[in-house]
């Protein structure tokens, strides 16, 4: 049967789809995330959260040409980076929280996303590192799985970490458990640079397989059925 | 095949696009447009309508001890402290205009009888991401807004300076517990670079809400805006 099949398709191809709604979350969580790290940096230059005698270059972050936006505002771009920021931050709680909802609702967190444990983690961290290990469209390795919970798990860490440090006294109480306003801007960078990380790589490994990029684009992507362990 | 190339490739551009523009414009062009800023702006407002939702009328900022209390606190303003506005006892008016039913202009010992003073040690947090807790005491403007007939259903408090600062706040906030008319720091007569004869001191909104060498306040239901509101700078500004 699968012979007959195999003589009337030349080659079989795996089809993987990502649906519309991951697409659209994914690229505007991508945006909003892109312009909240842009203008956090310019926020954390104007007063350093870590005692660190050091500031991103002006030019990477986000909130104008300092002398530029001087002259059409009077302000020199502080107030800038804070609109972006409290902007985009509306973007990403909406497009993440449908995300995660979809993510739940849908089975997507489930059939694709677990399950993780720390054995299967070193187990394919061990395989990746000596090439060995399979990759098919759409389907996950532990190591990977366990990057997408801890990327999530850091979002959901600044929009927290996030909410005690603009409302400390609507919700004094989440500041306290932050270790109070201090030590939660502290934790608010350190969320940033674990999303920082995760990007790198994350948009290493895409461009290393384009097809995941393509199809978290245009929404499918086609692989030889046969093929399983080439990248 | 050749489609599932150029595919790939579009699919590569596209992504690569998303991700990099913002980057490379970031340090210049997306800022600096004028319909940015009116989206900025926009998005501005809608912060300030979802601040005004959370804002419990009664619910107090945190107190701390006495020894958490900043004895030298930061001086903070757009010039230095030896150009602070001078404001002698003998010839300040507090002036009164707008909503208000008595528009008498108030002296410092009138302001410094008002009733119901007390002491709060609060934490002050600046804009640009600096705090310090300081100790800050006199009565709260509500007793003033009260005191002078103040239509307290009108929407904005607003602040002229003698600096040239202007500023203004919601009723909500005008009428908070805490927000009082700070005429002592650190237990001492509030020093002429901290805003004397007194600096309406908000513990639940951001430093640059707490004005300083007020001359003018005035009650109005027309959105007054401020000094560095005009500037970009989001107007509730609440903590």
């Amino acid at each position: 049967m699968s012979a007959a099949l195999g003589r009337i398709t030349p080659r079989r191809l795996r089809v993987h789809r990502t649906p519309l709604i991951v697409r659209v979350t994914h690229w505007l969580n991508a945006l909003a995330i892109l312009i909240m790290i842009g203008s956090g940096w310019r926020i954390y230059n104007w007063y350093p959260a870590l005692p660190l005698d050091w500031q991103f270059p002006v030019w990477i972050s986000l909130g104008g040409d300092p002398r530029v936006t001087q002259g059409l505002t009077g302000e020199d771009g502080l107030a800038n980076a804070l609109a972006w920021h409290f902007g985009a931050l509306w973007l990403l709680a909406i497009s993440f929280v449908v995300y995660l909802a979809y993510g739940l609702l849908s089975g997507h967190f489930r059939r694709d996303l677990l399950p993780i444990s720390p054995s299967g983690f070193v187990r394919d961290l061990m395989a990746a590192a000596q090439g060995r290990l399979a990759h098919r469209l759409g389907e996950q390795n532990i190591v990977q799985r366990t990057l997408y919970w801890g990327v999530m798990l850091a979002i959901v860490l600044m929009l927290v970490s996030g909410l005690a440090i603009w409302k400390p006294v609507q919700f004094s109480g989440l500041t306290w458990l932050f270790g109070g306003y201090e030590t939660a801007r502290v934790i608010h960078f350190l969320g940033m640079a674990a999303i920082v990380g995760f990007l790198v790589v994350h948009v290493a490994l895409s461009l290393l397989v384009p097809k995941t990029l393509q199809s978290m684009v245009t929404g499918i992507a086609t692989e030889p059925a046969d093929e399983g362990i080439s990248r | 095949m050749k489609l599932t190339g150029t595919l790939e490739r579009r699919g590569l551009l596209r992504g690569g696009l998303s991700l990099g523009a913002l980057t490379l414009l970031t340090g210049c062009d997306i800022s600096d447009n004028d319909s940015v800023h009116r989206a900025l702006a926009a998005m501005s407002r809608w912060n300030d309508r979802a601040q005004a939702a959370l804002f419990g009328g009664t619910r107090l900022a945190p107190v701390f001890a006495e020894k958490d209390a900043v004895k030298d606190f930061r001086y903070n303003a757009f010039f230095a402290a030896k150009d602070s506005p001078q404001l002698a006892a003998g010839d300040y008016k507090l002036e009164l205009s707008g909503l208000i039913a008595d528009k008498k202009p108030w002296t410092v010992d009138m302001l410094y009888g008002l009733p119901e003073q007390s002491s709060q040690i609060t934490r002050h947090v600046c804009v640009e991401g600096w705090s310090m807790i300081g100790k800050w005491s006199g009565p709260p403007l509500s007793v003033l807004l009260r005191t002078v007939g103040a239509d307290l259903s009108a929407k904005y408090v607003g602040f002229q300076c003698a600096d040239g600062y202007h500023g203004s706040i919601d009723m909500a906030s005008a009428l908070h517990p805490q927000t009082i008319l700070a005429f002592k720091l650190s237990d001492e007569v509030l020093p002429v670079k901290y805003g004397y004869p007194f600096k309406v001191r908000i513990p639940t909104k951001l430093g640059f809400k707490n004005p300083k060498w007020v001359t003018t306040m005035y009650v109005t239901n027309r959105y007054p805006g401020g000094f560095w509101e005009d500037r970009g700078y989001n107007w509730f500004s609440g903590l």
